[in-house]
């Protein structure tokens, strides 16, 4: 039932103010049945409410209903200084326990949210990517563990940035 | 026509370390044509990757994901012979699907 | 900066009026390379020889860290099987790219420039891909990027490893000729910044011109064709001359132009000996 609503997410705004309480109403009693990731959309859907956020806190909230608190078991690899803001390898990884997610911020995009990743049991919590930065920002890494969420960031300089800039 | 995925998947002693990269324009919707008009978000939603009749990992991509996206990642098991299923939609409702071999 | 001095009034030229003295002075193509190469180990000495085709990455720790994990799975990868595709793809004679070439094009990349002693002009890769299209009733490619991309990043990547063998034929002066005048090029000044190819790949490699970081001259077209993350495609060493002439605020030349054919002349002769590394990457 849920699943079918899913199109109207994005096809008006009111289907989208619609589906997004639906889906925070739902998400919140997903979290109470089961202890894997409870994204505000269907396992085979895309979070589009999460992806047009430009506030880390609102993206989070949309994405996972919960805050981070930072911890130095998520590891954040990025460089200093991008070469091109328009591919910035960016790779997380963590020795946190019964991992179910990890997703990627980048503060100063125009939406913070860049990627998300589900990480089903037997999954190593580790991702390697390459991401847009429209400008120097700081790159914020979220791992679901054991159904709380953790962060770390680090500063990224771009000088050319990676949005047609 | 080729595939618009790339896949390299090398079983190791328990692990199976997945790289792929995909050919897809990933454009934001930010950046304006040569006539100053936005050229219009055309990006990659979702990658599944499968194997053994189970997902071993999905990505849930948006704009600010770097065109010809590529990404890493491992899973316990998988083994040289298996076969690795790959499948994307992007937000214009397109797809492509590609299987290959674990090495 | 004094020894980047010496080696160009070594080389007989500092700026326009002065080059005439190349033909006085007892310079050669052989000694010139020799001299240029000198140069750059010397101002580089802890970067191997080899290194220098890899750009601005070998001058810089930390863009070289993107660059290998780039490498890893790398953004040309997709033109470079379309380059395979369209170069064993038949034309509608029949033939293909194989009969145009020694060795039926593969392994030979290292070999241009090469100076034709029948009509007297540099021919690029980019320009014998063009002649073998015409010759077989096909439509040339653009110079600038896509097919023509493609189809030299296949027989650069053909020719990985091997070391850049440019001749400039003793027994035809106007082969040395054109070797000259693209050194000439490649040191005159131009543009409404007033900068010679020299300004910034002979004296200023490894630092920064605003955000990038800038490639030694010895080697610069090792590795072409590139994916720039600037351009999120493919480019040619035609598009990259045109670029660096617009770069400096002066009016770029048509594609393959005589001039820019022998500044490649020139530039290829400068890194004898060091691997051919395309198709390459780049910021």
């Amino acid at each position: 039932m849920f699943i079918a609503k899913l199109p109207d997410l994005r096809t008006s705004r009111r289907g989208l103010l619609k589906g997004a309480a639906l889906a925070t109403v739902l998400g919140a009693s997903l979290n109470v049945m089961r202890s894997v990731a409870a994204f505000a959309a269907d396992a085979a859907g895309w979070p589009a409410e999460a992806f047009k956020l430009k506030s880390q806190d609102d993206t989070l909230k949309a994405l996972y209903g919960k805050t981070a608190e930072a911890s130095d078991k998520v590891k954040l690899d990025a460089p200093e200084i991008a070469e091109n803001g328009a591919v910035v390898p960016i790779s997380v990884s963590t020795t946190l326990p019964k991992v179910t997610s990890i997703s990627l911020m980048v503060a100063e995009n125009p939406n913070a949210l860049a990627a998300s990743y589900k990480i089903p049991e037997g999954t190593l919590p580790a991702v390697s990517n390459r991401l847009k930065m429209a400008k120097t920002s700081k790159v914020i890494a979220i791992v679901e563990s054991d159904g709380k969420l953790y962060s770390a960031s680090k500063e990224v300089k771009v000088t050319v940035g990676g949005c047609g800039g | 026509m080729a595939s618009t995925i790339r896949v390299r998947a090398i079983a190791g002693a328990d692990t199976t370390e997945v790289q792929a990269l995909v050919q897809h324009p990933m454009d934001s919707g930010f950046v304006k044509n040569a006539k100053g008009e936005l050229i219009p978000p055309h990006h990659i939603e979702t990658v599944q990757f499968e194997t053994g009749g189970k997902t071993v990992f999905t990505a849930l991509w948006g704009p600010a994901v770097s065109k010809d996206p590529f990404v890493k990642f491992s899973f316990k098991g998988g083994k040289k012979g298996d076969d690795l299923k790959i499948t994307w939609v992007d937000n214009k409702g397109a797809t492509d699907t590609t299987t290959a071999k674990i090495m | 900066m004094m020894r980047g001095l010496a080696l160009l009034v070594a080389l007989g030229m500092l700026a326009g009026p002065q080059f005439a003295r190349a033909e006085a002075t007892k310079s050669s193509p052989e000694k010139d390379m020799k001299a240029f190469q000198a140069y750059f180990t010397n101002k580089f000495p802890k970067v191997p020889l080899k290194d220098f085709v890899n750009g601005p990455y070998s001058m810089n720790e930390g863009l070289r860290k993107q660059w290998i994990e780039k490498e890893t799975f790398p953004p040309y990868d997709f033109a470079l099987d379309h380059g395979k595709e369209l170069f064993n793809k038949p034309f509608k004679n029949g033939k293909t790219f194989a009969d145009c070439f020694p060795n039926k094009g593969i392994g030979i990349r290292q070999n241009y420039p090469y100076f034709d002693n029948k009509t007297n002009e540099v021919i690029t890769l980019e320009v014998a891909v063009n002649q073998c299209l015409e010759k077989n009733g096909e439509k040339p490619y653009n110079y600038m990027k896509d097919d023509m991309a493609a189809v030299t990043a296949y027989m650069a990547f053909t020719s990985r490893g091997k070391p850049f063998n440019i001749k400039v034929p003793k027994n035809n002066p106007k082969a040395l000729e054109a070797y000259e005048k693209g050194k000439q090029y490649f040191y005159q000044r131009r543009g409404q910044f007033n900068f010679s190819c020299a300004s910034c790949h002979v004296q200023e490699p490894g630092e920064h011109i605003r955000a990038e970081v800038l490639a030694p001259a010895l080697g610069i077209l090792n590795a072409m064709p590139i994916y720039r993350s600037e351009w999120g495609g493919m480019g040619t060493i035609s598009r990259r001359f045109t670029s660096c002439n617009s770069q400096v605020r002066g009016v770029p030349l048509k594609p393959q132009d005589p001039e820019y054919r022998n500044v490649e002349y020139y530039l290829s002769y400068m890194a004898n000996g060091l691997p051919i590394s395309g198709p390459g990457a780049r910021p």
